[in-house]
């Protein structure tokens, strides 16, 4: 199958991703997707999901990947961890993009192996020195190892590390500055972050490294409260995404043009239909901003 | 920003040990915005892990899960979480010590066949996302000579497994998972075998009489026809080698033929 993908020029570059809206795939979308050519603008695959030898998944990312642009996105690789990467699981991750050759890849800001135990979870970092500069060599390693510039998305955290010395900005600026990645705006995150340690989340954006960013994520999340009865929000992509989100992506777009933009929905997961028409909606601010820009131009 | 050196420093290892210990203390040093320890802000984390991986058992083994029903599957897998978490990021990969904990489970001593359901379930799974393989073309063995017929060896298809078992594992799984609706009356004291094959896409289970298990498990270990054949009319006086050897083929458990001079 892999000779199939290499023979068309067209993938053989790795179609770019557009700055159009796209969805997380999911295996019981598929069928849908395929049968009805589905007018969207890329899909994304937790690259996690398809490190099996064969059967189905890669089948079905095979029949996306001939008609959709593809992003990777990479969630247990654990760049945040205190130990060295898992150069078996780098290799998985290396191997994945020269199959599918997607648009972009991206991975987390975050940790979920130590020692021997993978824990399935984002875990947060503290934002030293230390930490920064083993961030930074984790994600120089991943760069050279996987031949390409990787993003890596700021992450949704519910408690803070009193032994941080800098601002998770600095900490993402520093990091690009150094290794020369891009960055993934997840802004469901950075709503859930900035409510959870309550700052202004139109702040942390207009302050972004917007340059670095080369795709947005959009998700849901869920309320719940702290042990202080203070509004604590959970990243459980289970749901549409919050209108407070939507007001600060148009925000993002309206500042900074359109960028490749994706729907997660990971839990709970609606039909089909109802993940297009997130998706649409997403479109749709995109679209606008892009006939703004245009205008104001002429 | 602030000085490091007067706060307490939280390490992945103690981040980790608390994790998994629902008993232990928030760690010092993880705060909220007020700058207090936050246990019900840890407990997020500590419930995204169990929670996440839990789930992923059960879309591993949906079988055992109807089996024990919703609540009692939740429970029992909060603590195998806890006493197996995973090695692997590649989560497609975690369960392989499942049935072992369910026959060792003392609660569950009375449902001694959950095991073996599990062991059907892991291994349908790996058939899943084993390498895709061409099954052996079964006119490749009319090619073969009567005189070299007994020699023969086939290689397994990667997709190509056997589970084989003192309870009815096969008619306990059928009407659990895979044919709720066709599923007939169960026999504890059936013993049953099933092979597993993936030859295109679809993952398809086989159940087995003792004569065609006998031949099936030796052929694929990679022992010759003749010795396989011997063992299975041992096990069963109506074995017949030829029934037997072309349902196998049919399901395509084999990749390949070797010939041995």
């Amino acid at each position: 199958m892999v000779s199939d993908t290499r023979s068309d020029p067209a993938l053989r570059c790795g179609a770019a991703v557009p700055a159009r809206a796209g969805a997380g795939l999911k295996a019981d979308h598929v069928a849908d997707i395929l049968e009805t050519g589905a007018d969207i603008g890329f899909f994304e695959v937790h690259a996690e999901n398809y490190m099996g030898a064969g059967g189905p998944p890669h089948r079905q990312l095979q029949a996306v990947r001939e008609r959709y642009p593809l992003s990777l996105h990479g969630v247990g690789l654990s760049i945040g961890g205190e130990q060295p990467l898992d150069k078996d699981h780098l290799k998985r991750l290396s191997d994945l993009n020269r199959r599918y050759e997607p648009g972009l890849f991206s991975e987390h800001l975050a940790w979920s192996s130590h020692d021997t135990t993978y824990f399935n979870d984002l875990l947060p970092v503290p934002y030293d020195e230390a930490t920064l500069n083993r961030v930074c060599d984790h994600i120089d390693e991943v760069q050279e190892t996987v031949g390409r510039r990787m993003l890596l998305e700021n992450p949704s955290t519910y408690v803070a590390f009193a032994q941080s010395t800098m601002s998770e900005l600095d900490f993402l600026g520093e990091i690009v500055r150094r290794t020369g990645c891009g960055l993934l705006l997840d802004i469901n995150n950075v709503h859930v972050s900035c409510t959870n340690h309550e700052r202004s989340a139109s702040d942390y954006l207009a302050a972004f490294p917007m340059a670095a960013v080369g795709e947005i994520h959009l998700g849901g999340h869920a309320p719940d409260r702290d042990d202080a009865g203070r509004p604590l929000l959970i990243d459980a992509h289970d749901r549409e995404v919050d209108q407070a989100v939507w007001q600060l992506f148009e925000d993002v777009i309206g500042a900074n043009g359109p960028l490749p933009t994706l729907i997660e929905w990971d839990n709970n997961v609606p039909a089909w239909p109802v993940l297009l028409a997130e998706a649409q909606a997403a479109d749709r601010i995109l679209a606008q901003t892009a006939g703004a820009r245009r205008k104001q131009a002429v | 920003m602030r000085s490091s050196l007067s706060h307490p420093q939280v390490d992945a290892a103690s981040f980790g040990r608390a994790l998994l210990d629902p008993q232990s203390a928030t760690p010092d040093g993880l705060t909220g915005p007020d700058g207090q320890t936050a246990p019900k802000r840890f407990n997020v984390y500590r419930n995204n892990v169990i929670v996440s991986l839990s789930e992923a058992l059960g879309e591993t083994f949906p079988g055992v899960k109807t089996l024990l029903g919703e609540d009692y599957f939740k429970a029992l897998a909060r603590a195998f979480v806890t006493a197996h978490p995973p090695l692997s990021p590649v989560l497609i990969w975690y369960g392989a010590e499942f049935a072992d904990f369910l026959d060792a489970f003392p609660p569950l001593q009375a449902y001694p066949y959950l095991g073996d359901v599990a062991r059907l379930e892991w291994a349908w799974l790996q058939a899943y996302h084993a390498a895709d393989a061409a099954p052996l073309d079964p006119a490749r063995l009319g090619e073969v000579s009567p005189q070299q017929l007994g020699d023969v060896c086939f290689t397994p298809h990667p997709a190509a497994h056997m589970v084989t078992s003192r309870w009815p594992v096969w008619a306990i799984a059928r009407a659990n998972r895979f044919e709720p609706d066709e599923a007939g009356a169960i026999d504890l004291a059936e013993p049953q075998s099933v092979l597993i094959t993936r030859p295109d896409m679809d993952v398809n289970v086989f159940l087995l009489r003792a004569g065609g298990a006998a031949l099936t498990m030796d052929l694929l270990q990679g022992q010759t026809l003749a010795d396989a054949a011997g063992r299975a009319q041992e096990e069963d006086g109506s074995f017949s080698l030829s029934d037997c050897l072309s349902d196998c083929l049919a399901a395509g458990a084999f990749s390949g033929l070797l010939l041995n001079d």
